[in-house]
């Protein structure tokens, strides 16, 4: 082959290119290395070990400031196979307390790399988690004989009540989600699944601190780096005051035991919630500790669905309760006054249509019409609104007008309360209508909303909205259950008044109706001596047997409680309704209950209901 | 057959062979260091890396004396045949349905999986060999140059078809070769400068100068540019060094100045100031070209012109008309973002345990860093780190050393070739161990792009130890009969 020599002097190109790229190397090794003085510092085979410091959370109190949730110290155990020496495993698990097979499986579990990816006999593997102090106080003594074996404190959630779990909700390790949603959170790290825990995460959580050590080629801490300059201390999480009146809510548990149901009191002035009761509900500390996973499996496997918050998740027909609110649009509205009167011959007949109703006198006026509780009254008022065409042209205009009425009552859309998973409710408005009907439909077709049932549903927190509401004749302050995050303002929503579109005259004239229901009508048994209570029965109808609502408020002037009680298949309002909504305005006004109001309580609380085993 | 052997015996290149057998052994004790765990380890369990990699180490030896005993007109004969399976065997891995940490590239015949890629290689060095080595061919033949650059880039389409990018970039390297068999140095400087200008200006287009307005990328390489323009004056138009040295100087001063000024006086945008000197020294390459008549300034007003629109080519390129996830790749490639393995990470934690190696090093098996799982895939693609941090500046300066001996030893072999084959051949072996050299150790030194390709000899994995295995030994073989080859 003929030599290209020209060509030939191109390998001491190439050869230069790679000498050159290795020296290249060699000279950043150099640096790396050698000059560095960053590394040289840690030439001595040191590496830098970032330990998270975790802040304590923000505790929870009540309005009056009684401890709900706390932090109690639990420990994990863990191990770093490389320092472990030879040890008895009987004398190990009596140590700690646990079985000896359950020990021997867990150190095999540890080293099973298929079980625990991130296994590195050098580095700290967690061997039993969340010990309580007793415990651990035992162990602690013999820690000694077993080098290897490490106590790292950490923090359980401990409650000083036995009730208000959906309200406190609970805490729980970060889901893979989480973490990607959030980089704040680590593999491990803890994070409010429901309740305030939740919805107040970032405020509770605090701000975690980092301490960088410095640990030798053994695995041994040798001190902070750079003396701790880089080191940042933890930001406790912020204490929470609730709205909440614990006492009230342990009551109002009692009252729904073995019922299906809700109560929700708020305090009109503020929007202050000072109950959220659901029934069933179930023990906090469940859901704190080491078996917080049975226990939640356990309670979502539950038919009657104790996880459920009925008292904003559930959405119920209003019944009666909702004559309220037609009573003042009709007022506002010009549909009726103080004087019209409507006919009731046992119930609202027209055009061969019949909205029964009960015996009482006729024709009647709104007040008396709202102290009985007179379905044909609401009915009447109803169909002339959607009927005076007169007045809006077209029944979709005039059904429209109503749909703004209710939307400004809180309805129809969340109120915007500060706990996870609040549903909206139904507000139907004309376009609903046109599509289920076809666009055939009047007053009539729709009647049955005018009393609370068919589609119009709302969640026992509007009903108590629309109690507050109705106590502040006219604007209502969005709910909420944090009264106070300390140090820190409270959002503005929660101190915005929301006016409805009525007048605080019509408003002046409901009260009177349902102030007469409790001296004389349908609400009797809310009447309390020395306190001027205001009530509204309902009583809805449903597929079974009829749920037992009350909404009222106390006292008149000046109201401090409005309060809305919701018992599933209840019956009459008056059964269930009534009763437990006197004693909750009881107790919260006197602090006490009367010797024989306690009576009624312990009988009530003892009371069940047979909703049979179908899943609710 | 007995005086085969012995001529084999007598001839093979013992030197390389041991320069192999010290590497391989190396990269055994590093991986032994990388996957090493305190206490529970033995080397020998076949269940662990360590052991697993020596059983992959004996495989290698077997194949190599194989290699060592066949006829060595075998890999003349059936270049385009092995070459052709082993295209199918590419083609066929894009339809694979294991994936292996998101990439196809891997095929499963049982307990072992190995990676075509790896072996690619050596079909494409052989095939081209074999192409090249015809005695019609020519490199300056148009037909010829597409044809071989068809070899090169077939298999390449195929490896970034199983989204195995690294492996594809690695064919780059048979440029090298080319360049050596005659290619113009202008192509190679060209593709060097498009490199450099892409990576620079993308990677730190983002990155303000000191005076909060210039931005780094822009500024580095339209200085570049100057630099090159009189470097290339001075290279090709030898009459004009004179010009060079002024451009040079005049550039120099003009961008100290501007900095001077931009950082203490009023800040501006040196970015105009750098396009308004391209465009003087265009104008001058123009007028020189005018009035000496040498085609070699039209061809630098060229480079001058070209590299600026490049510049802004690819800026506007990336900035416009890349969709947001191939943004996102280029953007990990370069460093400029974590991505969701952590390239940045790795890099990080890769330059600490070098670094706390120090001169001598931590000692074997006493690198925490690398124990501790600070440095993720530190027993395949930085394995270099354990190097480091175990053995120090003296024990990776000498790997290194290793390798500039082995690559500077088949330059070596490649040259005293009878035949354009053999040759050929030898420089694609070098090249491709060059490249992964240059990228493997300057990713782990945090100087080139992280790039996932291996180490070669010190990677743990069959395939690619196999694969440069045999990449090496075929030349051996080929090299062993050089005597014959000149006479046949």
């Amino acid at each position: 082959m003929k030599r290209d020599y020209k060509l030939e002097k191109r390998k001491y190109t190439i050869g230069g290119i790679v000498v050159l790229i290795v020296l290249v190397f060699i000279i950043r090794l150099f640096s790396l290395q050698i000059m560095s003085d960053d590394y040289k510092r840690n030439a001595d085979s040191n590496a830098l070990l970032q330990r998270v410091k975790y802040p304590p959370r923000g505790l929870i109190y009540d309005r009056y400031g009684r401890l709900l949730v706390f932090n109690q110290p639990a420990y994990d155990i863990t191990v770093v196979m490389k320092e472990v020496e030879k040890f008895d495993t009987l004398e190990l698990a009596t140590a700690l307390g646990v079985n000896k097979d359950f020990l021997v499986k867990r150190f095999k579990d540890i080293r099973n790399r298929n079980v625990n990816p991130g296994y590195s006999r050098y580095t700290h593997q967690v061997l039993l988690t969340q010990l309580s102090s007793e415990d651990c106080a035992v162990f602690r003594e013999k820690l000694f004989n077993f080098p290897g074996f490490y106590i790292q404190a950490r923090t359980v959630r401990q409650y000083g009540y036995d009730c208000g779990a959906h309200i406190l909700g609970d805490i729980a390790e970060v889901s893979k989600n989480e973490i990607e949603d959030d980089p704040y959170y680590k593999r491990g790290d803890f994070i409010g699944k429901l309740g305030v825990e939740r919805s107040y995460e970032t405020q509770l959580r605090g701000d975690k601190g980092v301490e960088i050590l410095l640990r030798d080629a053994h695995g041994r801490i040798q001190g902070n780096y750079m003396n701790g300059s880089l080191d940042k201390a933890p930001v406790a999480g912020k204490n929470l005051k609730l709205s909440l009146d614990i006492e009230l809510q342990a009551l109002g548990e009692r009252l729904l035991e073995g019922k299906i149901g809700s109560i929700v009191a708020i305090e009109p002035s503020t929007g202050e919630v000072l109950c959220l009761v659901s029934s069933p509900s179930y023990n906090p500390h469940l859901m704190a500790g080491r078996h917080r996973g049975e226990n939640h499996l356990k309670l979502s496997a539950d038919p009657w669905k104790p996880l459920l918050n009925r008292a904003i998740m559930g959405t119920y027909p209003p019944g009666s309760t909702f004559k309220t609110s037609q009573a003042l649009t009709f007022l506002q509205e010009g549909i009726i006054n103080t004087e019209t009167q409507y006919p009731c011959s046992h119930g609202f007949n027209f055009r061969g249509l019949h909205v029964g109703c009960h015996a009482h006198g006729s024709p009647l006026s709104v007040i008396p019409a709202l102290a009985t509780s007179c379905n044909a009254y609401f009915c009447w008022g109803l169909y002339y609104m959607i009927g005076a065409r007169s007045k809006y042209g077209s029944v979709q205009n005039a059904m429209n007008t109503w749909r703004d009425y209710m939307v400004s009552m809180g309805f129809g859309y969340t109120l915007g309360i500060d706990l996870p998973g609040e549903k909206r409710g139904m507000i139907p408005n004309a376009a609903f209508y046109d599509k289920a009907y076809r666009g055939s439909w009047n007053g009539l077709t729709i009647i049955s909303i005018s009393i609370g049932q068919g589609e119009v549903t709302l969640t026992p927190l509007q009903i108590a909205n629309l109690g507050a509401t109705i106590a502040n004749r006219g604007y209502y302050i969005t709910p909420h259950v944090v009264k106070e995050v300390e140090g820190d303002e409270l959002e503005k929503k929660y101190s915005e008044k929301h006016f409805t579109k009525v007048d605080r005259v019509h408003y002046d004239e409901v009260v009177q109706g349902m102030r007469a229901a409790v001296l004389g009508g349908t609400c009797r048994g809310a009447n309390l001596p020395d306190i001027e209570v205001c009530g509204k029965t309902g009583t809805a109808q449903n597929k079974g047997k009829d749920h037992s609502a009350f909404m009222g408020f106390a006292p008149m002037n000046n109201p401090k409680i409005a309060i809305a009680v919701y018992v599933e298949n209840g019956g009459f309002g008056a059964v269930y309704g009534v009763p437990i909504g006197k004693l909750m305005i009881e107790k919260y006004l006197k602090g006490e209950l009367s010797p024989q109001s306690q009576l009624q309580a312990d009988e009530i609380q003892k009371r069940r209901i047979n909703y049979g085993l179908q899943e609710r | 057959m007995a005086y085969k052997k012995d001529s084999i015996f007598k001839n093979v290149d013992w030197w390389t062979i041991m320069l192999y057998i010290l590497l391989v052994v190396c990269g055994w004790f590093s991986i032994c260091g990388a996957s090493y765990d305190y206490g529970d380890s033995n080397f020998w369990d076949f269940g662990l890396r360590s052991g697993k990699q020596l059983v992959w180490i004996a495989c290698s030896l077997g194949l190599a004396s194989v290699i060592l005993s066949l006829d060595h007109r075998f890999f003349d004969t059936y270049a385009f045949l092995i070459f052709g399976i082993l295209l199918l065997l590419l083609f066929a891995t894009i339809f694979n349905p294991h994936e292996i940490k998101g990439s196809k590239s891997w095929i499963v015949l049982g307990p072992i999986s190995i990676q075509p890629a790896e072996f690619a290689k050596f079909g494409t060095a052989l095939a081209l060999a074999k192409f090249m080595g015809e005695y019609t061919y020519s490199l300056s033949n148009r037909k010829h140059f597409v044809a071989t650059l068809a070899i090169i880039l077939v298999p390449m389409f195929l490896i970034i078809m199983q989204k195995e990018t690294g492996s594809a970039l690695v064919y780059l390297s048979f440029f090298l070769m080319l360049y050596r068999e005659g290619m113009p140095g202008a192509i190679l400087f060209t593709g060097v400068c498009a490199v450099a200008y892409f990576i620079v200006g993308i990677r730190f287009s983002v990155v303000p100068m000191a005076d909060e307005i210039t931005p780094w990328g822009e500024f580095a390489v339209l200085s570049l540019i100057i630099i090159l323009t009189s470097g290339l004056i001075c290279v090709y138009c030898k009459q004009a060094r004179k010009l060079a040295m002024i451009i040079l100087m005049v550039g120099v001063t003009c961008i100290i100045l501007g900095v001077l000024f931009s950082f203490f006086v009023i800040p501006f945008n040196m970015v105009y100031m750098l396009l308004v000197m391209n465009g003087v020294l265009f104008i001058t390459m123009i007028i020189y070209f005018l009035r000496e008549r040498i085609y070699s300034y039209l061809f630098i007003s060229f480079f001058v012109v070209g590299s600026v629109v490049f510049l802004f080519s690819t800026d506007y390129v990336f900035a416009k008309v890349l969709e947001p996830h191939q943004k996102v790749r280029i953007e990990v490639l370069l460093g400029m973002k974590d991505d969701p393995s952590g390239a940045g990470y790795n890099v990080n934690q890769s330059k600490i345990a070098i670094g706390s190696g120090g001169f001598v090093g931590k000692g074997f098996l006493n690198g925490t860093q690398t124990k501790l799982k600070y440095v993720p895939e530190q027993d395949t693609d930085f394995i270099f780190c354990t190097v480091g941090e175990e053995q120090g500046f003296l024990g990776s300066s000498f790997v290194l050393l290793l390798y500039l001996s082995l690559i500077l030893r088949l330059i070596f072999l490649s040259e005293r070739q009878p035949t354009r084959f053999a040759r050929v051949y030898g420089y694609s072996v070098m090249s491709i161990f060059f490249f992964h050299l240059f990228i493997n150790v300057g990713m782990v030194l945090g100087l080139t792009p992280v790039i996932g390709i291996p180490l070669p000899f010190f990677s743990y994995g069959g395939s690619s130890l196999w694969g440069f295995t045999i990449l090496l030994f075929v030349f051996l073989r080929i090299d062993a009969a050089r005597y014959g080859n000149a006479n046949g």
